[in-house]
């Protein structure tokens, strides 16, 4: 299958930092390093003929303990983006380690990101380096650990008040 | 039996404490402590298709200095924990707390970090009432056992 447009353009523009790329009926995804995400989702947005202008969700994959765990690291951010203009999206992945689970943080360009990556923060205790204030959103300061790693327990339990159940 | 006989009709003998617990029964003003989906079939009961006011149950306060019944109405995380026992702390004797669906009653569908195992750990219930949701004939059911409740108790002045 013919790549599309904007994959192809991400791998002329940066050879160096796209690990991999792959579209599944559509759905293009591109897997890049981690030093480079705040250039390439700025690209992303700002070439008129790709225009990514909206930031739809920020998450992250554990991938512990997994067959297909990516050999780069233990965690893997997931940016969606989509176009208003074109109606286009694309999925951009970024490896981290278990040491250091740290990348930069995409506030400088959308808003959004700063919610969205202090819930990622939260659940899986994800740095985002320049985000300006980078606290818990959801859960309680008090709060110890992430719970959405995958070597948090199922029924680790930390009230605030009344016993443990 | 003798002055019963006497007075007629016009005139009810009974006891104080079936008369303030017949009074309590029917003057119930709810607190709904409403934080998730079960809050929709609260309005569903309340509403009058159901009429909740039948029961003399129909107007909720939204403050707990005024209310004698707490509806917790939702799944309670462990954050919303001291609020809700703060509620329940603000309210006046004599009070009572009813639980309202599945996640109050037990957790729920939901077994994790985040969620409160049953209010019971937090404040003591009255009355239980499963489902999730519950069917507002499941909710009718637990007031009317609330009722029973309460005009069983025996009533402090
Ligand atoms: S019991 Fe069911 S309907 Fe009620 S709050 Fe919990 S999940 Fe929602």
């Amino acid at each position: 299958m013919e790549e599309s447009l904007t994959l192809k353009k991400l791998r002329e523009r940066f050879p160096a930092s796209i690990i991999d790329t792959h579209s599944f009926r559509g759905d293009d995804t591109a897997v890049i390093k981690r030093v480079d995400v705040v250039d390439i989702c700025r690209f992303l947005k700002e070439s008129p003929d790709l225009s990514y202008n909206f930031l739809m969700d920020l998450t992250a994959v554990d991938y512990l303990q997994m067959g297909n765990s990516p050999k780069e690291g233990r965690f893997e951010v997931v940016y969606h983006l989509y176009s208003l203009k074109y109606n286009h999206r694309v999925r951009i992945k970024s490896p981290l380690t278990e040491a250091d689970p740290t990348i930069d943080s995409l506030t400088p360009l959308w808003a959004v990101a700063n919610w969205l990556e202090r819930e990622c923060w939260d659940m899986f205790g994800i740095r985002f380096d320049g985000h300006p204030d980078l606290k818990r959103i959801l859960l309680y300061e008090q709060f110890e650990g992430h719970p959405l790693r995958k070597d948090y327990p199922l029924t680790g339990r930390q009230p605030l008040i009344g016993p443990k159940n | 039996m003798a002055i019963e006989s006497a007075l007629g009709e016009s005139v009810v003998l009974t006891r104080t404490d079936k008369v303030l617990g017949w009074a309590r029964k029917y003057s119930l003003f709810l607190y709904p402590f409403v934080t998730a989906c079960c809050g929709m079939e609260y309005m569903a009961a309340a509403a009058s298709h159901y009429d909740i006011d039948r029961f003399g149950a129909g107007l909720p306060r939204f403050s707990p200095r005024q209310a004698d019944v707490l509806f917790v109405v939702g799944t309670i995380s462990h954050k919303q924990a001291p609020i809700l026992k703060r509620v329940w702390e603000q309210m006046c004797e004599p009070k009572w707390v009813v639980a309202f669906g599945g996640c109050t009653c037990s957790g729920g569908p939901y077994d994790n970090y985040a969620t409160v195992q049953g209010i019971d750990t937090i404040v003591p219930v009255d009355v239980y009432i499963p489902g999730c949701p519950p069917r507002p004939e499941t909710v009718l059911d637990g007031i009317m056992k609330l009722q029973e409740k309460i005009q069983s108790q025996k009533q402090e002045l």
